[in-house]
């Protein structure tokens, strides 16, 4: 978490900085490449003109973790790959997000029985905030879940959540 | 020339270390009909022993000049119920260049024993082949000058194709299923 995260107590100032905080942040998303398979040809579509995810703001794939703030991980994950993933992922400064794209990063996918190799979902390694299904799913599929993120990021706060009030939502 | 003419001529040089020249599944189509679409090479089966000699043999000698090794590959006959053990078998597609020429050799060891001399000071292309069926498979290479892991990671245990492998339960702390 960032500086001015979990210290304020939530009030009309606060609000109104989340506001403009949320808009910069979800309007400016920068992924890092993570292409590991079949799934990375759908996001490079996506990147492409004719789907284009810079129309909403995540268009500049860097080449460094240090650089984004959003991994796309798009394919199948090994268990050789899971440990250059997580350190990548350490890599990335917070705020944070992740997207398993496609039916093997959501669960392993075709490969969830009888696979030697294959990492079951990248949940198992990295926290993961949206799932997009699909073999591969198709760049409308990742620009839902693109907006779906966006969504998320609006309803954050830098505000301090208080314990009991965690719980009740939980 | 075709593979039973190759047999032949290897049995005659080489005597009893080729042993025999198993007949196709499918019919073979003439050689020079178009490489790569043929659907079945006969397969001749020599000793792991004698496998530098005549492989050398096979890719220096003007009349045959196998100097393209298309694949290696590894196989695990897991062995019958009946008590029959069994073994680990090394495929060869050899290709030559210049004559236009396929061969298949294949060369078997036991599974308590599983050394088969590298072929890779011949060809350097068997360099990465060998570290896969050495990976996968447990296949022994004598004489390979860099003999590790090339797909899995380097502390992986047990080689996943062999028919009795065990799967792990899990893999630095990530579970397996």
């Amino acid at each position: 978490m960032s500086l001015i995260e979990n210290r304020f107590d939530k009030n009309l100032i606060v609000t109104t900085a989340d506001y403009f905080i949320n808009w910069g942040r979800r309007s400016s998303l920068w992924p890092v490449t993570f292409g590991l398979a079949c799934c990375a040809i759908e996001m490079m579509a996506t990147g492409a003109a004719r789907y284009d995810i810079d129309r909403f703001g995540a268009g500049v794939f860097r080449p460094s973790p240090r650089q984004s703030d959003l991994m796309i991980v798009a394919g199948t994950l090994t268990h050789k790959m899971a440990e250059r993933l997580k350190l990548i992922y350490q890599q990335m400064p917070e705020p944070k997000y992740v997207m398993a794209m496609g039916a093997c990063a959501c669960s392993g996918g075709p490969f969830v029985k009888d696979s030697y190799a294959v990492v079951k979902g990248v949940d198992l390694i990295v926290p993961v905030d949206v799932y997009i299904p699909g073999c591969p799913p198709r760049p409308e599929a990742l620009l839902e879940g693109l907006m779906r993120l966006q969504e998320m990021i609006k309803k954050k706060t830098i505000a301090k959540i208080s314990h009991s009030k965690l719980k009740i939502e939980d | 020339m075709t593979s039973q003419e190759i047999f032949e001529q290897l049995k005659r040089k080489f005597g009893d270390k080729i042993l025999t020249c198993e007949e196709p599944a499918g019919p073979v189509p003439p050689c020079g009909s178009g490489a790569g679409n043929s659907p079945a090479l006969a397969g001749l089966k020599i000793e792991p022993a004698a496998l530098p000699e005549v492989m050398s043999f096979l890719k220096d000698s003007p009349e045959f000049y196998f100097d393209s090794l298309m694949c290696l590959s590894g196989v695990d006959y897991p062995g019958l119920p009946a008590g029959e053990a069994g073994h680990l078998t090394v495929v060869y597609h050899l290709f030559s260049t210049s004559h236009n020429h396929k061969i298949v050799l294949k060369t078997t060891v036991s599974k308590g024993a599983h050394f088969i001399p590298t072929v890779s000071h011949i060809w350097p292309a068997a360099d990465w082949f060998e570290r896969e069926a050495y990976d996968l498979l447990g296949i022994k290479f004598e004489g390979h000058p860099n003999l590790t892991r090339i797909l899995m990671p380097d502390d992986w245990a047990g080689h996943p194709l062999r028919k009795d492998y065990q799967y792990p339960k899990e893999y630095h702390g990530v579970p397996h299923s």
